[in-house]
Parts: structure tokens; sequence; C-alpha cells
């Protein structure tokens, strides 16, 4: 496509994925040349790179083979309670990661409910520490993503594709082989390489449930390196290598993923007809609602106490939260979708991984550098909520452009040479056809990013001002001052905004979800 | 974004009523000045006989916090840092950030003190907190031969959890790796600090967790629940101690000074009980509050002096990891 006129600039686009580069890689400089001595790599950090590769591979592997016969199974079956199952699906991903871990073990830990059940048959506990803890672990936060990029796509599938293949007597196999296996391929590199980038940065997750040091990820190296050794260098060359192995498979997934869009449809609403038997589909549904909302529902239940509890300062810190959230959104919608646009051209795939950049860059190492950066021209602490919600913007790029980027790209491949036709100017096609055609994609973009930000301890710990907490950041004070019931509570608060802005912000989508 | 510097603005705007007053700045661990420690109730106590501001900055925790003062290096905003305790202070006399203060007191701990540079403010014991009802084990060798199940805090990102392989290496010294190959079948899990930590233990996910002896006083007093218990170890319980300086580029010396023997009187020493849990280290005209006669107090006190941690730290953890790694 080199060379063609677009019907839309990449250049802002352009700008913004430098900003966002300049803002990792430059707090990673940062931290870099603040280093004094350095011990360098050691052999522990060696097994620390093996096991943060096997569990991120693995959890990105399970997170994604399990996603797709749930997503498959929603995209066919309509049942009342589905627009809410969705919504509900995508919560453990916003939770706050101890709250997360609490919830999921009250289920599936030693004490938790089905070794509770396995002990009525009298049968020994569940064994859930381990590398296979971790997993499981991993597929809770990332299941319900995957299934809703999967879910997302699979959307995108113009109904009349399937009006053919059904007039053509397709059944079920060829239905998934002519038309859904081709749109899985262009899509599921992507997701992997969300996900296992996501996991490569997993660390009291990933220590809790491996169940001791053999679970020890780069990003406890790296927060060894800062808090334990003061090894500045340590961490910014392990934090390095967080990016490097980041680059390669979000490199990998663009590569993987080459194969065309399936055209223009008419946005009819779509209609299956190679239902077959719901056996299968309930089965994968019901599956995954239990396994994701059984420990929701341990945090809902553990919070109800609480919630009558909670000081009023946990209210005040809740507002702050939503403030947050709200700028955190608005970063993220400017950045994003001049981001997606660019790529959506076809000659900036750069664009796209400066975006990824953002999962892999280790939270502690932007703050650490934001910091570095800012303390000679302004106190760090009065700026701790604007940082916040920049690094929780940059934090939740890669998934906004995992959902914005295939939309933009449909847009433009339909749309793009009737504009061009019509000498339609650049700014007119921005906003008069391509963002009204990409509404429910930067509806869920933005609820998705809302969440993710109220729910992110983010680095407010690293800037924090006694007078000015995020919810998230009152939840860890709480428990640290033994009030883990009130904690729960505020966890609960907590679990409810992120949900409630995610609906709010996500309606647009369920209605497009639902057509 | 602007929205957001002005409710910012207005959120710091009472500290900055106050400007044309000296201000002091101390940095100190989040759990300090969360609204349920105790730094409101110091800064209120301080300014009250100061005429001065007392600004409290949360970092993270102790370890958290020489890291920041470290980073900050000789420009830093801090005019005393309080929150780091005696495994941190070779580490940070070495960074010659620090400067000598004459605060003195009778001190209330059971080793003698004699540090020119910090002074203490409060100590404890690590122990592992388990339920009244249950029998706990007598000491590390009987836990290891037991099928007692303790949830423990990794060292290398939590305070408590250095304690721990410091009380293991103190108790047992050359024998501390079997010990911990013993324990190895004891330990559900290991987590990143504190609250995930002991956060399980309150659901039940193991029998025992580590914390400190004056835990079941938070219970007792703030809950009235006494079901908490900490358990006796023979081997002696190793110490934790938590101390406060001054920095040498302070622009506020006398007022940190000020601060310093404030932090060693009767008002502070009041509010460390019930707001931080610890033990003061000076003990109160008033005593200490009920509940704390309950407590158990270990026969043997065990710490390494400053020197000592800092040069066993590193081979403790590699014995550590070596033994729980397999």
């Amino acid at each position: 496509m080199a060379g063609r006129a677009q019907p839309v600039s990449p250049w802002p686009g352009a700008g913004a994925a430098a900003l966002v580069a300049a803002l990792i890689l430059g707090t990673l400089a940062a931290v870099a040349l603040r280093a004094e001595t350095s011990a360098g790599f050691g052999p522990a950090d060696w097994a620390a790179l093996r096991f943060t590769l096997v569990q991120a591979v693995l959890s990105a592997v399970f997170s994604v083979a399990l996603a797709i016969p749930v997503a498959r199974a929603l995209a066919r079956r309509r049942f009342p309670g589905r627009r809410a199952l969705i919504a509900l699906l995508g919560a453990p991903f916003i939770l706050p990661v101890i709250v997360a871990i609490l919830g999921l073990l009250q289920v599936f830990g030693r004490a938790g409910w089905i070794s509770e059940v396995l002990g009525l048959f009298g049968l020994s506990p569940l064994r859930i520490y381990g590398l296979h803890g971790v997993v499981l672990a991993h597929v809770f936060f990332n299941l319900p993503l995957a299934t809703r990029l999967i879910l997302q796509a699979w959307q995108e599938i113009p109904a009349e594709r399937f009006r053919l293949a059904a007039q053509l007597g397709c059944n079920g196999t060829a239905m998934f082989r002519l038309i859904e296996l081709p749109m899985l391929r262009r899509i599921l590199p992507g997701v992997l390489a969300v996900i296992f980038a996501i996991c490569l940065t997993s660390f009291a997750v990933a220590l809790t449930l491996g169940g001791g040091p053999r679970a020890t990820t780069i990003e406890l190296a790296i927060y060894q390196a800062f808090t334990y050794d003061f090894d500045l260098g340590r961490a910014a060359l392990l934090s390095a290598l967080q990016l490097a192995l980041t680059v390669v498979a979000a490199l990998a997934a663009l590569r993987f993923s080459q194969g065309d869009g399936f055209g223009a449809g008419l946005d009819r609403a779509i209609r299956r007809w190679d239902g077959g038997s719901p056996l299968f589909d309930v089965f994968w549904i019901g599956t995954a609602a239990a396994f994701l909302l059984l420990p929701l529902a341990a945090v809902v239940i553990s919070g109800l106490v609480g919630l009558f509890e909670m000081p009023a300062l946990v209210f005040r810190a809740a507002l702050i939260s939503v403030l947050v959230a709200a700028a955190s959104t608005a970063v993220l919608l400017l950045l994003a979708l001049p981001m997606a646009t660019a790529v959506a051209t076809g000659r900036y795939g750069i664009v796209e991984l400066c975006g990824i950049l953002g999962l892999a860059a280790s939270p502690l190492v932007i703050g650490t550098g934001l910091f570095i950066l800012i303390r000679p021209v302004a106190n760090p602490t009065t700026l701790a909520l604007p940082v916040t919600a920049l690094v929780n913007a940059v934090m939740a790029l890669p998934f906004a452009l995992r959902i914005l980027v295939p939309a933009a790209q449909d847009v433009v491949t339909r749309h793009g040479r009737l504009a061009l036709s019509l000498d339609m100017d650049k700014k007119t096609f921005f906003t008069r056809v391509l963002l009204p055609r990409m509404q429910p994609q930067i509806r869920f973009a933005a609820g998705l990013s809302a969440a993710l930000s109220m729910g992110d301890l983010g680095v407010i710990a690293l800037f924090a001002d006694p007078h000015i907490a995020t919810l998230p950041l009152q939840i860890y004070r709480l428990m640290g001052a033994y009030q883990m019931q009130a904690a729960a509570g505020a966890a609960l608060l907590l679990l409810l905004l992120s949900m409630g802005a995610f609906w709010l912000l996500d309606r647009g989508g369920r209605l497009h979800a639902e057509t | 974004m602007k929205h957001l510097m002005i409710a910012a603005g207005l959120l710091s705007a009472t500290s900055a009523m106050a400007a044309d007053k000296p201000q002091l700045t101390v940095y100190t661990y989040d759990s300090f000045v969360s609204d349920w420690g105790p730094g409101p109730q110091v800064k209120e106590a301080f300014e009250a006989v100061c005429d001065c501001e007392l600004n409290l900055v949360g970092v993270e925790d102790g370890a958290a916090l020489l890291s920041r003062i470290r980073l900050e290096g000789e420009n830093s905003d801090a005019d005393v840092v309080l929150g780091l305790d005696t495994n941190l202070i070779t580490a940070a006399k070495e960074t010659g950030l620090f400067a000598p203060s004459s605060v003195s007191a009778e001190y209330a701990l059971p080793i003698e003190w004699s540090d020119d540079v910090f002074a203490p403010y409060d100590w404890g014991y690590f122990a592992f907190v388990h339920n009244a009802d249950t029998p706990a084990p007598a000491n590390f060798r009987e836990l290891a031969e037991g099928d007692t199940k303790i949830i423990i805090q990794d060292p290398r990102s939590s305070t408590p959890g250095l304690g721990l392989l410091l009380w293991v290496e103190a108790a047992y010294g050359d024998d501390a790796p079997e010990v911990w190959a013993g324990l190895a079948d004891n330990i559900v899990t290991v987590t990143k600090g504190w609250s995930e930590a002991y956060g399980l233990f309150l659901d039940g996910e193991a029998d025992m967790v580590l914390s400190y002896t004056t835990s079941p006083a938070y219970h007792l007093i703030a809950e009235e629940d006494a079901s908490k218990a900490a358990a006796a170890f023979d081997e002696g319980h190793y110490m934790q101690v938590e101390v406060a300086a001054k920095l040498a580029g302070t622009d506020q010396p006398e007022l940190a000074d000020q601060f310093l023997e404030f932090m060693v009187s009767d008002t502070f020493q009041q509010i460390i009980p019930t707001t931080n849990w610890m033990y003061p280290a000076v003990t109160p005209a008033s005593g200490l509050p009920d509940g704390f006669d309950t407590l158990i107090t270990p026969e043997k006190s065990l710490l390494f002096s400053p020197e000592e941690a800092a040069a066993v730290r590193d081979q403790a953890l590699a014995k550590w990891l070596g033994a729980l790694s397999q």
C-alpha cells in the first residue's frame, strides 16, 4: 500500500506514538543514567527470566484457547442476561491485584469454597500453589479480555457472509473453517501478544499463587533491585529486557496476523443458521461464568459487611479515583484514536509497537523515572494525580489499540476509496466517517480504560501525598492498618464504581454486541 | 486534566495556607501517614508546640523510603526520615546523607541503644500469629516437624519477610539452610507484603502468619476480639527497632532536632501503641494501654547489630532462596 493516497492523515498518530515512546524510553533512560555501580545480570535473574517466560507463554495460550469457545458460544447464542454477563465477565481484569488474589483464594485456596466441598466428601483440599496456580490466576484476569477481543472480531464479520454460507448449506464445521478460522488467524496473534505482555510484568500474583521464590518474576527482581539493593542500573537493565521481550512478541504478532478482512457488509444484524445443539455453548458459557464470577462473588460477600463500616475518607478517595479515571480516559482517547488511525493507513505498524510498550513497562521504572525527571522542575508530590492519570492512560493504551485498530482498519478499507474519490478532506473523513463508525469500539476502549484506571494502584504510591489518596491506595492503607473488613468494603465499592464506569461508557458497545 | 489540577490544588491548599510558618518535612512509610496510622495525631500534637508546619510524606515502606532518600540525594526535600529499621541503618549511614543528633532518652528497649545518628521511636518482636484455640509449635524445629501451615512474606519485598530471614539466621546460623528446608513443606505461600499474608491468614488459608507479637493487641483493643495469639518460640524472637534521623542537608536543623526530641517524648510515644501497634521506645508515664499486658514476652531477644545485619543479609537470602527453590 506504500505511497498510496490515504483518506486520513497518519501524522497526529505518529506524533502521539512518539510521545508515548518518549515517555517510556525516557523514564527508562532517566533511571539508567541515575545509576551508580551495578551488579549487572546474575544467575538468579536468568532463573527469573526463565520462569517469567514460561508462565507468560502458558498464561497467554490458556487464556486464548479457553476464550475461543467462550467467545464463539457468546457470538452464536442470544439469551436473557447476555449483555449483563458480558459486562460482568470483564470485572476480574479491573480489580486491584490484592483484592483479586484474596477473592481467587477464597474460592480456590486451601480453605476455599471448592476445598470445603471436597472436604465434605473426605477429599484433601485443592493444591493451588505452584505454576498451575499462577496460570489459573492469569487466566482469571485475562480470559475476560481475550473473550471480549475475540467476541468483538466475531461480531464484525458481516452478516452477509453467514447468510451466504447458510444458503450454500454450510454446516457448523464448514462455517468454522470458511469464515471463523480465517478471522481467528487474523486476530489471535495480537491477543496472544497482549496477554503475554501483561503476564510478563506480573509480580504479586505470580509470587503468591506460585507459592514461593520459585515463582520469582523479572518484575520482582526489578522491585528488589530498587528497594532491597538500590541498584538502579540493574532495575533499568531488567526493565529493558521486559521491553525487548514485548517488542519481540509484538513483532511476531504483527507478522503472523496477516490476512485480509471480510470486506464490507450492510451492517445487518447477524443471524446464524448453524446453531446445532446448544449443549456445547451452554457448557462453555456456564463454565466461564462460574470460573470468573465465583471469586467476584467472594469479593462481594466479604465486602458487604465492610461496606457499612467504611470511614468517610473512603468516599473522598472514591471521588478522587473517579476524577483520575476520567482524566486518564480523556488522555487515553487523545492518544489512542490518532494512533489507531495511523495504524489503519497501513504503513505505521511501528505506531502500534510504541503503544504496546505501555504494557511491558514496569510501573516502578516509569514512576521512578518520572520522579527523577519532574523533581528538578516541580514538586512531584503535588503532581501525583496528573502523573497517575497519565501513566494509567499509557498502561491502558495497548488494550485500547487492540480494540480500536481492527475497527479503524475496517473503516479505512471499506470507505477510504470512496472518500478519496469524493475528494473528502482528511479531517472530515476522521470526524464524519471514522469516528462515528468506530463509536462502539471507542466506547468499549473508554470504558475499559476508565475501569482499569480506577482499579489500578499505578504510580500513586511513589508520589503519595497523605491528603490525596486514590481508592486502591486507601484499600492498601486500610489493610496495612489491620482493617481488613473495611478494606473489603472499599474493594466492593471500587468494584461497583469500576463496573459502573465501564457500563456507562460501554453502553454503545453493548448495543453493538446485541444488534 | 485541568479540573484534576484544580482538584489537586484545592486539596493541597490547606498546606499552602500556613506557608508563612517554617516547614518541617518528614519522610516516612505510607502506613504511618495513613488516616489510621500515627501521622494525623503526631502532626496535630507537634504543630501545637512547634509554631511550624509538619509535612508528613509517605513512601511505601522502610526499604522504599531509603531508596527514595538515595534517589533524591543531597537535594532531598526531607528534613527528617522516620521509619527505617536497624537492618537499613548501615546502608543509610553509607550514603553520608544523615547527620548525628543529640537525642537521648530512657529507652525501654530490651537492648542497649547507642547510635549517635539514629534514634528509636518504637520496636516490636516478629512472631507467628495463630488462632488462640489451636495449639502452636514452641520453636522452628517443632514447626518444621509438624504439619502446621504458615504464610510468610518475601524478604526481598517486605520488612517482616527480611525480619524472619534474620530471625532464623540469628537463631541457627550455619544450620539455617537445614531449618528452611524443613520449613519448606509448612509454607503455604510467600507473599509480596504483610497485608496479603495477613488477609489470607484471616481468611483461613493457613494456621499461622508471620507478623508481630503485638498483632493480637489490635484485635483485642480495636475489635474486642481475643481469638488471636502470638506463638512464643523458645529460640527467642527477632526484634524490629524502628528509627528516625535528621538529614545532613536539612534547612531546618533546629526544627528537625526539636522533632526528634518530641519523638521520644510522652506525647508522641503515647500515640504509637494503638496506631502503629508496636511498643513505644520510651514507656510513657501513663504506661502501656490495657491489653498490651496480655501479650507474650519472649524470654530471649534476638537482634543483629546494624553492621552484622548488613554483613549477613545477602548470604542469608541466598540460603533462603536455595532452600525454598528446590
